[in-house]
């Protein structure tokens, strides 16, 4: 296959699968079962791009043929190309579970629009122009809208209202940075900001312009104190929703954020970066006090969606290979695991008829395997060696020590030990314990599809465990890569 | 002219965050719409502006007529504007559907207790 | 029927109404090369529509419609990526232009570009997620009227 249909089967299949969906209203059961086919697909075109890039090659393609400056670029490196691939399992594993999970009526927009949700994502991850940026941004926000506010439910439009009015503020500013770099540089292309910025001369104006693109994906990413909308909005939507966005939306913005600070904003670490790592410890602490004091499942896990973005953020501001191989590895860990909690609290919750801790119980005893598929995630949420989370942490923690930065690792250790707690908190009130309401009629066996979504997130999750040390081999050529993007910006110049 | 649009767009954006703190969902659709302008306007200054041709290429040519306009920054406000435009639309179903359900446009009304019942899932007591 | 908002506005846009919709394929037609194209030719349309829908009432113009307008906005989008993959299966990058002039005899000498194509496409993608909109904020405005 070509370079050019590799790099656009990423954004062209779920397109072409959520239209495939709108134009056969007639066939719904077809809906489901296509989704799942073209993530699968999706994770087979992620898997070859990685077989091409994880020596550290560097693919490009431009799309409508027009070369760089002018046109737009989609580039494949390491770092990219793996987010595409556990996108895909992610979103796979979504649409298995959704097969049984979405209510007829709504059915037909949550499959229609969810692949589209994908492809910008995607077109997020691949693209190597800063506008085209803002542009899948803004896809990926208006298909979360729809999402988010389907079914239509009083709380849901409250969480929407919030989730909606925060975002498009911070794409706004998102906008105006783009803008005022486009007055000072002449290119939005990032490679060429990339060797452009430098010779500007004039790290103050940069600065200002850095710091709005902190603000704008920090809001997105949910940093502190940007974060508030999130635990507002997360917990409203179907747990199909939820898991998805709980996954996803963030680590865009993460990713975003990793892309831009070490491509672009590298003219004065000790102010850009310096703030960002204070920016990762108040996240990471904020974020689990937040969630040990919550008693509601959705909520407890959206608080910790908000503290493990932190670890993430450390990596970056640390600004190491060690570093930034710990955000990288920690990013893909945490879309895997908190995916799957999310999915697992969702059947929690059908068989117990809550999401409230204290309603909840018998779980262990009514469903003994998925007792112990939640024990997967959530141990190496809480980084209990030897699950993958552990080895994240062990990254970031020696990356600190390496940078002689005490606080924040002693903070991200203090962090571990609070999130362990609160995944003790569901596991000894709501797993453990007998049901709460034993006059419940015991739902009836949890659908094989759900099973097998969890199971495949389970078995990614200790996968990556089992195998940290050759995913960290190819996730380190990436981290270089990001520190010496010279590979990055001559592929796509010289393209 | 610079320094005018440079005091337009301040002055648009003040607008824009006075109607974000207002207490009723359609002020802060109306300043979401007054803030991409304010940006829109922003990019367009940014772009340098100048007295020159539209980059238009006329019939049988292959380079448009020197000086034009630079298209870039009218191809990025042209997408901007597009994408509010889309969001916007979104933002105005929004508030109606948050009219007809909870019967307000008022933001804290809307949104301020967080005390509201967690929504029960299979019918549980 | 619903009886008409105002006997005057129905009878206008008897008139303008085509007039509008004329005027959008013929932004959309000039669009690829000129000042234009799928995007504003379709807000035109969907202008054209709001008025007819106010005019002759919301149950008209649904009526009027013939297809829901997801299908049509589904329709726009598989346009566009059959615009995009055409480049590719010629061996070029997706999306790019590709140009072949046709003769229909004593006809016209036609130039068939993608990017007309893809703005069709636009065309209608845009018609359709419009109208959308307009129908959900009537039938929303209708709900608490009523």
């Amino acid at each position: 296959m070509t370079d050019d249909l590799l790099l656009a089967l990423p954004l062209l299949l779920p397109l072409a699968a959520a239209v495939t969906v709108m134009l056969t209203r007639g066939l719904p059961r077809l809906h489901g079962p296509l989704n799942v086919a073209c993530m699968a697909a999706l994770a087979a075109v992620g898997a070859a791009l990685l077989a091409r890039v994880h020596d550290g090659a560097v693919l490009v393609t431009f799309l409508g043929g027009w070369r760089a400056p002018f046109g737009i670029p989609l580039v494949a490196d390491a770092l990219s190309v793996t987010m595409v691939l556990v996108t895909a399992l992610v979103a796979g594993c979504v649409c298995l579970y959704a097969l049984v999970d979405v209510p007829p009526r709504q059915a037909l927009v949550y499959h229609a629009v969810t692949p589209v949700l994908v492809a910008s994502a995607n077109g997020a991850f691949l693209t190597g122009d800063l506008f085209n940026l803002y542009v899948w941004f803004e896809v990926m926000l208006m298909s979360s809208f729809v999402l988010m506010a389907l079914g239509g439910e009083a709380p849901q439009v409250r969480g929407t209202v919030k989730y909606m009015a925060t975002n498009l503020v911070s794409s706004t500013l998102f906008l105006a940075g783009v803008g005022l770099l486009y007055g000072l540089t002449g290119t939005l292309n990032m490679a060429e900001l990339a060797a452009r910025v430098p010779a500007l001369g004039q790290p103050a104006l940069v600065s200002v312009v850095a710091v709005l693109f902190v603000v704008a994906f920090g809001t997105k990413a949910a940093v502190f104190p940007l974060f508030s909308w999130l635990p507002a909005s997360y917990p409203t939507p179907p747990v199909a929703t939820t898991a998805l966005f709980a996954g996803l939306l963030t680590k865009v913005a993460v990713y975003a954020l990793l892309r831009t600070f070490t491509l672009i904003f590298v003219h004065d670490v000790g102010f850009t970066h310096g703030a960002l790592l204070w920016i990762a410890g108040l996240t990471m602490v904020t974020g689990v006090l937040g969630a040990v004091a919550q008693d509601e499942v959705r909520r407890l896990l959206s608080f910790h969606i908000v503290s493990q973005i932190g670890y993430m953020v450390m990596g970056l501001a640390l600004l190491s290979p060690l570093a930034l191989l710990g955000a990288i590895f920690f990013t893909i860990h945490n879309i895997l695991a908190k995916t799957n909690l999310f999915l697992i609290g969702g059947v929690m919750a059908r068989l117990g008829g809550s999401f409230e801790l204290k309603r909840l119980g018998g779980f262990y005893r009514a469903q003994p395997l998925l007792a112990g598929l939640f024990l997967v995630p959530a141990l190496a949420l809480a980084g209990v060696p030897p699950l993958s989370g552990f080895w994240g942490k062990l990254l970031l923690a020696r990356a600190g020590l390496e940078a002689a930065e005490y606080a924040i690792v002693a903070a991200s250790l203090a962090v571990g030990l609070l999130t362990l707690y609160s995944m003790m908190k569901i596991w000894s009130q709501a797993v453990l314990p007998a049901a709460a309401d034993p006059a419940r009629p015991p739902a009836g066996p949890v659908p094989r599809a759900q099973l097998a979504a969890i199971g495949v997130l389970a078995a990614s999750t200790l996968a990556l465990s089992a195998l940290a040390w050759p995913v960290c081999v190819v996730l380190g050529r990436a981290a270089e890569g990001l520190l010496a993007p010279t590979a990055y910006i001559e592929a796509v110049l010289r393209a | 002219m610079e320094v005018v649009l440079a005091y337009v767009v301040g002055a648009l954006v003040t607008l824009a965050v006075l109607l974000l703190l207002r207490r009723s969902l359609v002020s802060v659709v109306v300043g979401l719409l007054v803030l991409g302008n304010a940006v829109n306007l922003l990019i367009m200054t940014m772009g340098r502006l100048t007295r020159a041709a539209p980059p238009l290429v006329e019939a049988g040519a292959v380079l448009p007529e020197e000086p034009f306009a630079n298209p870039l920054p009218q191809a990025f406000v042209l997408t901007a504007i597009v994408i509010n435009f889309g969001l916007l639309a979104f933002s105005l179903v929004l508030t109606a559907s948050a009219r007809a359900i909870a019967g307000t446009v008022d933001p804290h009304e809307l949104v301020g207790p967080e005390d509201t019942p967690p929504a029960r899932v299979g019918g549980a007591a | 029927m619903t009886p008409p908002v105002s006997i005057v506005l129905h009878t206008t846009t008897r008139f303008v109404v085509p007039i509008m919709l004329l005027f959008s394929l013929f932004l959309l037609l000039r669009g690829h090369n000129a000042p234009g194209g799928g995007f504003g030719g379709a807000l035109v349309a969907v202008a054209a529509y709001a008025l007819y829908a106010i005019g002759s009432g919301w149950r008209q113009a649904h009526v009027a419609l013939r297809r829901s307008p997801e299908t049509i906005g589904a329709a726009g989008l598989a346009i566009m990526l059959v615009s995009a993959a055409l480049a590719l299966l010629a061996g070029r990058p997706a999306f790019a232009a590709l140009r072949q002039d046709a003769r229909v005899p004593g006809l016209a000498d036609l130039d068939l570009a993608t990017p007309a194509l893809f703005d069709v496409g636009v065309y209608l993608a845009v018609f359709g997620s419009m109208i959308t909109v307009v129908l959900a904020l009537i039938h929303r405005a209708r709900v608490m009227t009523e």
